[in-house]
């Protein structure tokens, strides 16, 4: 009989909210979120760190959440779509990927904003190539990626003082 | 496309880091996690014991050594090295190769040590540290050693580091003024694996030349043939065809996008447009 799974309990917020769990060692923390928290905004496409759908925001940086175990969160700040959308940070985004028809399908949209988010709040500027840079671990396979692009050069434009 | 069970520790010193991979023979260190995670979710890696060295804040450092080596802490994960004020003036290829080193997301957590303990043959970091003649400090139970960068790659994935030995920092030359650094790297998409790539790294009167190619062999590897070709070189463009000839003294391989014959042909226009950088 093989043993039982080894198990650990983590403690850590998300969105905000405080979470503790006990969760088996193996157990990729894109599951956690969406088996165990029932958040499931961010997506599970190729679990090999290539698609970029499960990417969110860990201690304040985009990360691929299958390549990174629910354990190995424990201590962590994690933000995922859910959170970002009820916070209203990065509303004018969404709004923008609305306006510019920068999703049609919209699996990659969640890992998409994330990644976004992340350079207009870095500071990045409205150079298509360096969004494009940016954006380029995350797979879109219905807009060809213009419309995105269109939608984080007006968010960068909106937001220059 | 899940990983197999496994048990798991995230020790807080090295000591304790070394002592559980020494104590168990399917024991596998586990750093940023960009390539052993994607390897345990396909089951091409599925160790008993994973020890998580994300706590080893003793190996996250970047730093001058007075006798002009650039070391770099295994766990200095590559958005942090990218960041750092002076890179571009310690060593200027790595500040070159980083932004091509995989996706944002990639970089946040990936390290330095993970890198170079894989040599993926693909990969920027292992390819750099052959063309700056680079040293690796590995420690294991009996002590640190140190691995010239040219006895390090053993083979394709294959190092000179031994079980329960752990990467815990590489060392390169700090560059020196007028030094000639240049770097080609050609992909499919921005931030891909190479498909070729070069790293040229010469003293300013081309009499010292060091050029090292990835993503077209079983490993990293330098081209002697070319190193020759472009000693003391003094402008003449003659050279560079010669340099690009002599690249036949590496064995390419072909992958599933490009044959053999493809990389050999990449490989050139890579050397060509890293060298002519490195000329200015």
């Amino acid at each position: 009989m093989s043993p039982a799974p080894d198990r650990h309990t983590i403690s850590l917020t998300v969105n905000g909210e405080a979470v503790s769990e006990d969760v088996p060692a193996r157990l990729n923390l894109v599951d956690f979120l969406r088996g165990t928290l029932c958040l499931t905004g961010s997506h599970v496409g190729c679990e090999h760190g290539v698609c970029g759908a499960c990417t969110i925001e860990v201690d304040g940086v985009s990360v691929r959440s299958c390549l990174m175990l629910a354990v190995q969160a424990d201590g962590t700040a994690v933000w995922t779509i859910e959170g970002l959308a009820e916070s209203g940070r990065g509303a004018d985004l969404r709004a923008a990927f609305l306006a510019r028809n920068a999703l049609q399908c919209g699996f990659c949209t969640p890992g998409m904003l994330v990644s976004a988010l992340e350079y207009v709040e870095a500071g990045g500027t409205a150079d298509r190539s360096a969004i494009r840079e940016h954006i380029s671990g995350n797979y879109c396979r219905c807009t060809g990626y213009q419309a995105i692009v269109d939608a984080v050069c007006d968010v960068i434009e909106g937001r220059a003082p | 496309m899940k990983a197999a069970d496994f048990r798991y520790v995230r020790p807080k010193t090295l000591e304790a880091a070394l002592s559980y991979l020494a104590g168990e023979a399917d024991a596998m260190p586990l750093a940023g996690g960009q390539s052993l995670m994607p390897m345990m979710n396909f089951r091409l890696a599925a160790p008993e014991l994973l020890v998580d060295l994300n706590d080893l804040s003793e190996l996250d450092y970047v730093s001058a050594s007075p006798d002009g080596w650039l070391e770099i802490g295994a766990m200095t994960r590559y958005r942090t090295l990218s960041a750092h004020p002076h890179l571009p003036c310690y060593a200027p290829l790595i500040a070159k190769a980083l932004p091509h080193v995989a996706h944002a997301a990639i970089r946040n957590r990936g390290t330095v040590g993970g890198s170079i303990a894989l040599a993926d043959p693909a990969a920027e970091l292992p390819a750099i540290l052959l063309a700056l003649a680079g040293e690796v400090v590995l420690q294991g139970p009996s002590g640190e050693r140190v691995v010239e960068a040219d006895d390090y790659v053993l083979g394709p994935y294959m190092t000179a580091r031994e079980d329960g030995e752990l990467v815990t920092k590489v060392r390169i030359p700090l560059a020196k003024d007028g030094d000639r650094f240049g770097f080609c790297e050609l992909t499919r998409r921005h931030g891909d694996y190479a498909m070729a790539g070069c790293f040229v790294a010469a003293s300013h009167d081309f009499e010292a030349v060091r050029i090292a190619l990835f993503g077209v062999a079983d490993r990293p590897v330098r081209s002697f043939g070319a190193e020759v070709a472009l000693q003391g070189h003094r402008g003449d463009d003659a050279d560079l065809e010669k340099a690009v000839a002599a690249l036949t003294d590496v064995e390419m391989m072909g992958d599933v996008h490009n044959t053999a014959d493809t990389k050999q042909h990449l490989a050139g226009v890579a050397l060509k447009r890293a060298f002519l950088e490195a000329r200015g």
